[in-house]
Parts: structure tokens; sequence; C-alpha cells
């Protein structure tokens, strides 16, 4: 039992911390102590990142094979933890000044971090469960924090709603497929699914279940929920839907794919080649109308999510490397993104609409260029990370024999360049309009440069980022 | 006679679905619910596993359904117009239904468990034990770690269930107990000494 219990410490110790935390606040100052709360949380969450990421080696099954931890899941969850703490601490100061900021908000963030947790090192289909359940019941909490807007509320109530039916899917899926196997455990499914050929009984099982899944990442055609959800929940609370969560489940679908279905991979990479296709292109054209830049943000999270399932769909080694690459990069350039989109505001209310960056360049030249080389490296162009990451996916699809998916995934990101160029036309050769202010917070400012420097910067070097990842690709792939 | 109490209880808990979906009356489908849930006890009693059965009855009919009537009766939903919207869309759920109706009828027809399905399949209850000690061993043993995440889950609804409904406010009189104890005559009571034939 002390074995078992080592290997889920950081969750112990986050855990424990949530409930110390929620005493002590309760008991003494409440939302006074919110600020303080947010910075000790994603101090918390920094350093258990990094002593993931540095301590562990090897791979250690816990619990009777439920809970896996090998190169996957520490890669996964440093990713997980490290953006978590990141895009807390960048909404501190923007959900101060509006009022939104309850000593609840850290403590529902980092319970559902504990959640993404043990969604990356499951090994079981109960502990997959439990983990997404508690993932996204915190999830659907604070989407509706701003409880007194109904854009907010309503965006709280359809992500529960939407999400119980695909938890339902999930479940599904996850009885058809103990069904077939008599054992829930990944590891008892991948040695009877090697013994004999996949049935369609079986089949459906894993269609139930990427159905689910598919749901979690936001791929079309069950992406209907992901526009109302970023456009209503506060920005920061936006932000990090678009971060940690799509990392978590990412790479959930992966663990279960390979590590339970290993064997039958021609059987669901066709499935999940057309899930990118459609994911990719209704992305890119989507978006296109869009006027609200947090709508925006999630028709390309939706592309985004489409690019980094093609990872997935090879079914190879190479490929989920680059689904771990993609992810990172992605997460990387979001941070940078909302950072600023947090910082515009007019006359204290924020502002969104992606016509009021008229002329932007010229009243703030610096930070223009730092939204452009952002904007450049989500729509992939060369001399920015975001290239690489798509150019590691398309590589991974060409190589698994999947030329006609990287083709589809060049002419979506043509496609989808469009409505990110079209930002940087606002802001450099828009009409004049009504004029934006420009938050002066030195943490939002922080993120914004690192995010938009780490684009530059990560062309040269990926500070071991391709290793870690090719490690945990090996350890996943059979 | 297990056979028939099978189909029995089947036939009923699938008539309890169908109605909860489709009758008018939003209190109707409660009750409806709350059959099919009775059923699925049944159900449960005949895979000799009688504990879940009777939480599903404990729990299920006389906590959850009981909520769900008095949710229905509170709120005010216009249920005939939420009817009107949902037959819009019925050809197109209909079909949809039908399709995947017929691809159960494919997976189920032809079902083939693994060959070593047999050899996975841990016994549902041990010999000597009576079904809750069964469940008892093995959510404080093996799945002891998925009992522990349960309760987080509940926490997040509970935390949930406060920051989204919980209001402070201010032009409301509170009971201060500490001030009522402390209370004493000589705070709570003036004396004054009136003298006769004259007012205070």
């Amino acid at each position: 039992m002390q074995a078992d219990l080592s290997v889920i410490l950081p969750e112990i110790v986050l855990a424990i911390y949530v409930m110390v935390a929620l005493i002590g606040a309760v008991y003494t100052s409440k939302d006074k102590l919110a600020p303080l709360l947010v910075w000790v949380t994603a101090a918390l969450m920094a350093v258990l990142g990094i002593w993931i990421g540095t301590s562990g080696s090897g791979s250690t099954e816990a619990f009777g094979g439920m809970i896996v931890d090998d190169a996957f899941s520490r890669f996964a969850k440093v990713a997980i933890l490290l953006s978590a703490a990141a895009v807390m601490v960048m909404g501190q100061d923007y959900m101060s000044k509006r009022g939104m900021l309850r000593f609840e908000y850290p403590l529902l963030v980092a319970l559902s971090t504990i959640g993404m947790m043990v969604m990356v090192s499951a090994g079981d289909l109960m502990a997959l469960y439990m983990g997404l359940e508690l993932q996204s019941l915190a999830l659907y909490v604070v989407a509706s924090l701003r409880r007194d807007s109904a854009k907010s509320t309503e965006a709280g109530l359809k992500y529960f709603v939407l999400g119980a039916l695909s938890s339902g899917l999930l479940l599904y899926g996850a009885s058809l497929v103990y069904g077939f196997a008599g054992t829930t455990l990944f590891s008892g499914i991948i040695e009877v699914a090697q013994h004999g050929h996949v049935t369609i009984g079986l089949l459906f099982g894993i269609v139930f279940l990427i159905s689910g899944l598919a749901f979690k990442v936001s791929a079309v055609p069950f992406h209907m929920w992901t526009p109302d959800v970023y456009e209503g929940a506060p920005t920061p609370v936006t932000a990090f839907f678009a971060s940690a969560p799509k990392v978590a489940a990412m790479g959930l679908f992966a663990r279960v794919m390979h590590d339970a279905f290993g064997h039958a991979v021609q059987d669901w990479s066709q499935i999940v080649a057309l899930l990118a296709l459609l994911s990719m292109f209704l992305g890119a054209v989507a978006a296109i109308g869009q006027t609200d830049i947090k709508r925006l943000m999630a028709y390309s999270s939706i592309a985004h999510m489409g690019y980094a399932l093609i990872g997935l769909a090879a079914g190879t080694e190479l490929g989920i490397q680059a689904l771990l690459i993609y992810m990172s990069i992605y997460v990387a350039m979001n941070i940078g993104t909302f950072a600023f989109i947090m910082m515009l505001h007019r006359d204290g209310k924020p502002v969104t609409d992606i016509r009021a960056l008229n002329q932007y360049a010229k009243r703030e030249p610096g930070r223009a260029l730092g939204m452009l080389v952002l904007l450049f490296s989500l729509a992939g162009v060369p001399p920015m990370l975001g290239f690489f990451g798509k150019f590691f996916v398309l590589r991974a699809a060409v190589e698994a024999d999947m030329a006609w998916l990287a083709i589809a995934g060049v002419i979506a990101s043509v496609i989808g360049a469009y409505y990110y160029l079209r930002i940087v036309f606002f802001m450099y050769f828009g009409s004049e309009g009504v004029e934006v202010e420009t938050s002066r917070s030195p943490v939002l400012l922080a993120f914004f440069s690192a995010g938009a420097a780490l684009m530059l910067i990560g062309v040269i070097s990926t500070f071991g980022l391709e290793g870690a990842a090719s490690a945990a690709a090996a350890m996943l792939v059979h | 006679m297990s056979v028939f109490a099978f189909y029995l209880f089947a036939i009923s808990a699938i008539t309890g679905g169908l109605f909860t979906v489709v009758s008018r009356q939003p209190v109707h489908s409660v009750l409806w619910l709350i059959l099919a849930f009775i059923s699925s006890a049944g159900l449960f009693v005949l895979l000799g596993a009688e504990f879940v059965a009777m939480l599903l009855v404990i729990v299920y009919v006389g906590a959850v359904a009981v909520l769900f009537l008095f949710v229905v009766m509170m709120l005010d939903v216009d249920f005939a117009e939420l009817k009107a919207e949902m037959a819009r869309y019925m050809p197109l759920a209909l079909l949809i239904g039908l399709v995947i109706l017929m691809q159960f009828v494919i997976a189920f027809g032809s079902w083939e468990s693994a060959a070593t399905v047999a050899q996975n399949l841990s016994q549902p209850v041990p010999e000597g034990r009576h079904n809750t000690e069964a469940l008892g061993l093995i959510i404080y043993d093996q799945y002891f770690l998925l009992f522990q995440l349960a309760g987080l889950i509940l926490l997040v609804a509970m935390i949930g269930a406060i920051v989204l409904t919980l209001r402070h406010r201010q032009d409301v009189k509170r009971q201060n107990i500490l001030a009522q104890i402390y209370r004493d005559p000589a705070t709570a009571m003036e004396l004054k000494d009136i003298k006769p034939g004259q007012g205070l």
C-alpha cells in the first residue's frame, strides 16, 4: 500500500492542500484571501510539476495496475501543472478587479487538476472515468462563476448538460468493452484483444469511448459546446479551458487508444483520422465569420485539436511524439494569446470584439508585434514555433502512409491562416475606430512576452521537448 | 420462473423508460422513472446483487426521484413549449435512432466475448460471504483509490453548489447567539421610577 501511495504522492499533496486551504479560507477572511490563495496554489502546482518532471523514472504500476506512472504520464502531468499554474496567476488581477475572484476558484482549479493528473495516468476504465468526472465537474462550476451574468450561467449549464451526455456515451462504451474483455484494466483488455480478432461488439465499444473522449477534446462533430462555453465563461476561465484540460483529455485519449487497444490500431485509426479531418476544416472555415475573439479562439482550438489528432490517427510512436510536442506548443501559444486578450479593456470592461483592435499597432507597437508573432505561430507560418508543431504531426501522418491526411492538413491550415492574419490586418492597416485601452498589469505582460518570445526562441532550441516527448511516446506505443 | 421474472422486469423497465420520455405531464414522467428504477432493482435481485438493488430503491427512488418531483413542481417551465420544439427535430431524431438501433442489432446479434473472458471475470460474490460484505471488501481494498476519488468528486459538487447559489445579503437581520447569551438584566432592562399621577 505504501508503495502504491508514493506513486500518487503529488496528487495526495495537492488534495490535502485543497482541503486545508478550504477550511482555512472558510474560517478566516474568505474572499479576501483569494488573491493569496491563487498565488500559493499556482506556486504549489509549479513545484509539483518540476518535482514530477525531475524525479520520476521508469514505469511503475500502482493499485493493481489502476494507476500507471511512466514517462508519458509524467510529460503530460508537467504540461498540465505548469499551464494550469500559469493561467491561474494570469487571471488573478483580471478577476479581482471585476469582483469575480472567489476563494473557491483556485481550489476548484486545483481539484480539477487532480482529476487531470488521474486521467493521464489511468490504467483502468474506472480510474479513467473518475478522473474525467472530477476534472469536468470542477470545470462546469468555474464556467458559471460569474453567476449574475446570463451568458456565463448559460455556458456552465450547456457545458454541464452536454458533458453529462458525453459521459453517458463513454460509460456505455466502457461497459461494452468490459462485456468483451471481462476486465476494466487496460493491460487486461490489450491482452484479450491480442488473441482474437476485433469483434463488432468491441468495435462498438471503442466507437462509443471515442465519442465520449472526442467531446472532451472538442473534436468535430462533438464540438458544439465549445464556442458558447468559451464566449460565456470569464476570460481567465476560458484561458484555462483552452490549456490544461485539453492536454489532459488528449493525453487520456492517446493512453486509452494505445494502452488498451494498441493491437487494433488499423480499426480505430480511420475513425480518429475522420475526427481530425472534420475538426481541421470546420475550425478553419467557421472561424472566418467570427468577430468575438473568444469565439474565434474556440474555433481555433477545435482546428488545433484536429491537428493534434492527426498524431493519434497515425498510430505510431512518431505520431504520439508529434501529438505531445503539438500540445505543448499549443498551450504555450494559447497562454500568450489569452494574456493579450485579458489586457484589452475599455472603461474597465473587457473588450472581445476584434474590430476594437483597429490601428492598434500605432498606439502600442511593441504589443502589436508580440501579438503578430503569436498569431503567425497559431496560423503555422514557417519561422515560428507553431509551424514546427504542424510539421511534426504532418510528418508522422506521411510516415504512417496517411499522406492524404497530411495534404488535407496543409489545405486547412492555409484556409485557417486567413482569420489569424485578418487580426494582424486590423492591427496594422485597419481603419480608425473607437480606441481600446491596454491594461498595464506586469503579470499579463510577462506571460504575453514570454509566450511571444518562446515562439521565436523555440525555433532555435526547444529545451529538450523533443527528447522528452520521444521518451514518453516510446513508453506508450506497443 | 426466473426467466419469466426477468422478462417481466425487463419489459417494465423499458416501458418505464419510454414513458418517462414521451409522457406529457412532467410529474407522470417522474412516476414512470420510479417504475424504471424499481424494475432495474428487480433485475439486480435476479443477478444476486441484493445490496445494489436495495441501494437503487433507497437512493434513487427514495431520494433522487422525490427530489425530481420537487424540482418539477417548483420550476415554472412550460413543458408544452419544449415538447413543440422537440417535435420539429423528431423526423431527424427518429432517423438517427433507427440507424443506431439497426447497428445495435448487428452488434448484439453476433455478440461474442473474448475467448479468455471467463478467466478474467472474478467471481462476483465469494463463497461464504454475503453481498454487503463482499462489496465492502472490494471497495475499501482493491478500489480504495476510486472510492477516495469519488469522495473528491462529491467535495467538488458541494463546493460547486455553495459557490453557485450562496448569496450574502446585507439587509437581512441575523441571529447573534453570543450577544443573546451575554445579555443580562443590566443591559436588557432599564428601570424607571415613575411617580404616581405623572406620565413618563
